[in-house]
């Protein structure tokens, strides 16, 4: 039986799996097993020697650690389980930012087979020519879309690619014997909270930027922040809010001229893949999102991939090794003497950078010029009928011009006329069987935000579908505030409390933990916890 | 697309011109093009991309790929003894399962509530590992050991107010080169000075530690096995120096041979870190790589994570459980520059791998399998000695890794890995260049993969390379 919204989309009746699964540590009977490694045949043990007096003997566990003894169903049930109790885009995420794509499965299937998984980073180069073409022409891809000269994978994820973005800007400043002196970044209060954080962590100075009425800070705001001492601009175009700030050029050329870099956190890409560029826009280097806007799955926080490319007059700063191609041959070069070093062991998650590669692939300069175009229709289709519900406001509402690939909604209305804000709504909708959206980075500039992004993928009648949920949540919570402020109610639990998680007496990260602290409460046996459903 | 719409792209729902064309009329617009005003004309591509055109058929995507990646030699058609911060080891099949769920997969995240079962196998992973660490406090893994490395130091730079650390002289060049970006540049005002420590025999020489740990040191780093597989049989020595001085003690170990050997907690280390990819993760070309970073449940050490820590909280229910982020608001997301360090996408997927393989082994699984990597190890040490010029420079007191000298074979490194690779062998990482005081050296690697047919394979491919 489903429920009518406003707009006649047929609502689910959902409610989420719930297994009321205990915590792994209270599984279990001793003796049983999991997994069984052979024991070392009479020949090793002959020759080496039986493994206890291998052990140094002041370093040798007497105790074993207090793991769960399983059969291996039992394990694979455990954590099946765990998996159906996470909703996990199983229906529709509009989760802004994040660019929400479908991670092809074929990709999945070529990427666990040996000649991906089973590599060691330090084979022979000749032993790695698949993967080395692949890091190769996909970074050739990467310059196509940006007109950087040089990609590297290196970085672990969007953050780590701004951080990659630091230590290449050190390098850079220090071979003009001028690093101690430049040591202020510049950047936004729209931009991601990495972009700061980063160059705090390298030993920048962060200077911020407000917004001011158009949506972005002025170019008075930048000129009086940039001076000798500036390093580098880190700035996103089109920010959160879907605005893209069209003095862009003015601004590089400003940081320019002072002797500065320019780094275009590039993770808003999807509404302007094959629109614009960062090297027409006169940026030194920029930072793509793998596990983002092209493709490869995001693993709920990584492996993750922030793909940073820069100018051939930064290349030889970056972090070793790059791949090479000499002939019909490819090779890792770590030759580069200048280079800033490593940010993460070997050269990137390769895997990752495969499934992107086979995105690219598999969209074209055809496929892709058509996604960005559709990431701004769709968009600009929900804000069209966003604008209709009761108690959502656009960010920024003045700005008439179309936003781009998302926009940053605001439930400031609602809240004031009902009490019910941006975070009961999210928990509400999930009930309906949608993802949890994005709210905002922090600070928030709006008050009570949202930043659905429609992306590609998606269908019109997923987009319908998603706001015909928005749109019940939002008469529920005029006329029955409270039905929305304890959600959810379709969940495995209901909503956490909040008052263990700051409290050092009370905040458990391992289960340990939790028996030291909570267990004899109970004042029974450590097999006694709390159960999820106890209705 | 026109009249013919066969071609609709299997990714994207909304290709369809129909659809478009009804998403315009509700924008009421007559073009997309209209819909990019706000990017002035003369920052626009003027040129199409030059891309080629999509491949739209799965099946000649996957022709493609594999076409270009069986191009490659991999672990399995050859015998691989080669480790140095990425290690084959047997991944169990439910470990693959459970990571290749699309609800664990494909997203990023949710609610506390609508994620519920991600929080609890993230909650486990922590638990587990603490189990084995013997430690109350696990956070979610960073990128790699060597960010851990540097996280762990800049926190106890920051817990200490000193900006020394002291690490040894022999130290995987890789994890070094992450280790130096994070302590900084001399430039930089908070640049932490890295001081080495000499090593003895493979171990850290207390005497030179006792000179070099001062009132600057804010930690001391050291590793147990260490880069080159020893095991630190000194680890109490060099905490209790630490701790006069008022410096942390940072240890970095193996997840895998905590079922046969005491962790290091038990010596006295304040703050622990290590890999996660031995934990049932594949190499994936170095791929597989992250981090941990565990303490003591000190609200000193707790304040100063740069990552997420998953807490065991109530809910609205009385006696329900669920999970929550702990101390979260002095991560980046919240506090910008102010944060500590900086956090990010890692690698969480991996940690619910962690998970999985932790439960799967339990503490009988810990201790068979480090019995047999420490049996696999020594047997092959042993039998790679007694061939003529081949020595094994610390013969005892190893995990998984150990040295092979092959100096007195007369022969290098590069020319006996030349050699095996034609037996279809990947030897040790050649360590000729690095350390030249070990001379013609290599890194082994032997794990619970290997097989004794496997190490005679390889002593009879070194006798044959060294002839
Ligand atoms: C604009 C922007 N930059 C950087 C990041 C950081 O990326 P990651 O989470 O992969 O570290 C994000 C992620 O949300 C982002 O939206």
């Amino acid at each position: 039986m489903g429920k009518k919204s406003s707009d006649s989309v047929k609502l689910r009746n959902f409610h989420s799996a719930s297994w009321d699964e205990p915590v792994v540590m209270q599984l279990g009977v001793p003796g049983r097993r999991g997994q069984v490694f052979a024991k070392p045949d009479a020949e090793v043990v002959k020759k080496a020697g039986k493994p206890d007096s291998l052990i140094p003997r002041e370093l040798a566990r007497t105790t074993l650690p207090k793991l769960p003894e399983m059969t291996e169903p039992e394990v694979q049930r455990h954590y099946l389980h765990l998996s159906q109790e996470t909703q996990g885009m199983v229906n529709i995420s509009l989760f802004g930012t994040c660019t929400m794509k479908y991670n092809a499965r074929v990709s999945e299937t070529v990427a666990q087979r040996p000649f991906v998984a089973e590599v060691h980073p330090l084979q022979p180069d000749d032993t790695m020519q698949g993967i080395l073409e692949i890091l190769h022409e996909f970074d050739l891809g990467l310059r196509e879309l940006s007109g950087m000269d040089q990609f590297v994978f290196q970085a672990g994820g969007g953050a780590d690619a701004a951080y990659t973005n630091c230590v290449v800007t050190r390098a850079y400043h220090k071979s003009l014997g001028e690093l101690g002196r430049r040591n202020e970044v510049i950047t936004s209060i729209q931009a991601h909270p990495c972009n700061a954080a980063t160059a705090a962590a390298a030993g920048f100075k962060v200077i911020t930027l407000n917004l001011e009425e158009n949506g972005y800070p002025s170019t008075e705001a930048l000129k009086a922040a940039v001076s000798g001492r500036t390093a580098a601009l880190f700035i996103n175009n089109p920010d959160d809010m879907g605005i893209y700030n069209p003095n862009i050029k003015e601004w590089v050329r400003i940081v320019h001229e002072a002797g500065g870099l320019c780094f275009y956190d590039h993770a808003n890409f999807n509404g302007v893949m094959g629109k614009i560029r960062a090297r027409e826009l006169g940026f030194d280097a920029c930072m793509f999102m793998l596990h983002k806007t092209f493709g490869a799955p995001k693993g709920g926080g990584g492996p993750a991939v922030g793909a940073y490319g820069c100018t051939a007059a930064l290349a030889p700063f970056l972090p070793k090794p790059v791949v090479v191609k000499e002939k019909d041959k490819y090779r890792l070069d770590y030759g580069m003497k200048q280079s800033a070093g490593k940010v993460r062991e070997f050269f990137g998650n390769v895997p990752q950078v495969i499934k992107a590669y086979a995105w690219l692939c598999a969209m074209g300069g055809d496929g892709i010029d058509e996604a960005s175009d559709i990431s701004v229709l769709a968009n600009n289709y929900m804000d069209k009928k966003l604008s209709k519900i009761r108690g959502l406001a656009m960010s920024n509402p003045d700005i008439r011009k179309h936003r781009l690939e998302m926009t940053r909604w605001s439930l400031g209305p609602m809240k004031t006329d009902t009490g019910v804000g941006t975070v009961e709504v999210a928990n509400r909708m999930a009930d309906y069987g949608v993802d949890p959206y994005w709210m905002s980075h922090e600070p928030w500039v709006v008050p009570e935000p949202f930043t659905p992004e429609a992306g590609e993928m998606y269908s019109k009648e997923d987009l319908d579908y998603w706001m015909a949920v928005i749109a019940k949540v939002s008469e529920e919570a005029y006329a029955e505030p409270e039905l929305v402020k304890s959600a959810p109610h379709n969940q495995p639990i209901r909503q956490i409390k909040g008052d263990w998680l700051d409290d050092p007496e009370k905040w458990a990260m391992t289960w340990r933990a939790y028996l030291r602290k909570h267990g004899s409460k109970s004042g029974t046996a450590e097999k006694t916890a709390p159960s999820h459903a106890a209705e | 697309m026109t009249a013919n719409e066969s071609g609709a792209h299997p990714w994207m729902g909304n290709s369809l011109a129909s659809v478009k064309q009804a998403m315009l009329d509700e924008i009421g617009v007559a073009t997309i093009e209209e819909l990019f005003e706000q990017i002035p004309k003369e920052h626009r591509l003027k040129a199409k991309l030059k891309l080629p055109p999509g491949i739209k058929s799965e099946a000649s995507l996957r022709r493609h790929l594999t076409s270009i990646l069986s191009k490659n030699e991999d672990c399995e058609e050859n015998l691989n003894f080669l480790g140095a911060g990425c290690w084959q080891h047997h991944v169990p099949a439910v470990v693959d399962e459970i990571v290749g769920r699309t609800e664990f997969l494909t997203p990023v995240w949710g609610s506390p509530q609508s994620d519920l079962g991600r929080n609890q196998a993230w909650f486990e992973y922590a638990s587990q590992l603490g189990e084995l660490l013997n430690m109350d406090v696990v956070s979610l893994p960073v990128y790699s050991w060597g960010c851990a490395i540097g996280h762990a130091i800049r926190m106890a730079s920051r817990m200490t107010d000193r900006h020394e650390v002291i690490i040894a002289d022999i130290f995987d060049p890789e994890r070094l080169s992450v280790v130096e970006n994070y302590c900084e540049p001399v430039d930089m005002p908070d640049h932490i000075s890295i001081v080495r420590v000499k090593t003895a025999n493979g171990l850290i020489d207390l005497a030179d530690l006792k000179k070099k740990v001062t009132a600057k040191t804010a930690a001391v780093y050291f590793e147990t096995p260490s880069y080159l597989g020893l095991f630190e049989t000194n680890a109490a020595a060099i905490a209790a120096t630490a701790r006069h001085f008022g410096a942390e003690t940072i240890v970095g170990v193996d997840p895998l041979t905590l079922g046969i050997v005491r962790p290091p907690a038990d010596f006295g280390a304040d703050i622990v870190v290590g890999p996660t990819q031995p934990l049932g993760v594949h190499m994936n070309c170095g791929g597989g790589v992250g981090g941990f970073i565990a303490s003591r449940d000190e609200a000193r050490y707790v304040r100063e994570y740069n990552g997420f820590l998953v807490s065991i909280t109530e809910t609205a229910r009385a006696g329900e459980f669920g999970f929550g982020l702990a101390s979260a608001h002095q991560t980046s997301y919240g506090m910008r520059e102010k944060g500590k360090d900086w956090t990010g996408n890692s690698v969480y997927l991996w940690a619910i791998a962690n998970a999985v393989y932790m439960s799967l082994l339990g503490p009988q699984g810990f201790k068979e399998l480090g019995e047999l990597i420490i049996s696999q190890s020594h047997f092959a040490a042993k039998r790679l000695g007694e061939i003529a010029g081949v020595s094994i420079p610390f013969k005892t007191g190893f995990f998984k890794e150990f040295v092979v000298d092959f100096t007195k074979t007369g022969k290098t490194v590069a020319e006996i890995n030349a050699a095996l690779r034609k037996q279809k062998i990947f030897g040790g990482k050649d360590l000729s260049a690095e350390i030249p005081a070990l001379g013609q050296s290599a890194l082994y690697c032997v794990t619970e993969v290997h097989t004794s047919e496997d190490i005679e394979r390889l002593a009879a491919g070194i006798e044959k390379a060294v002839m």
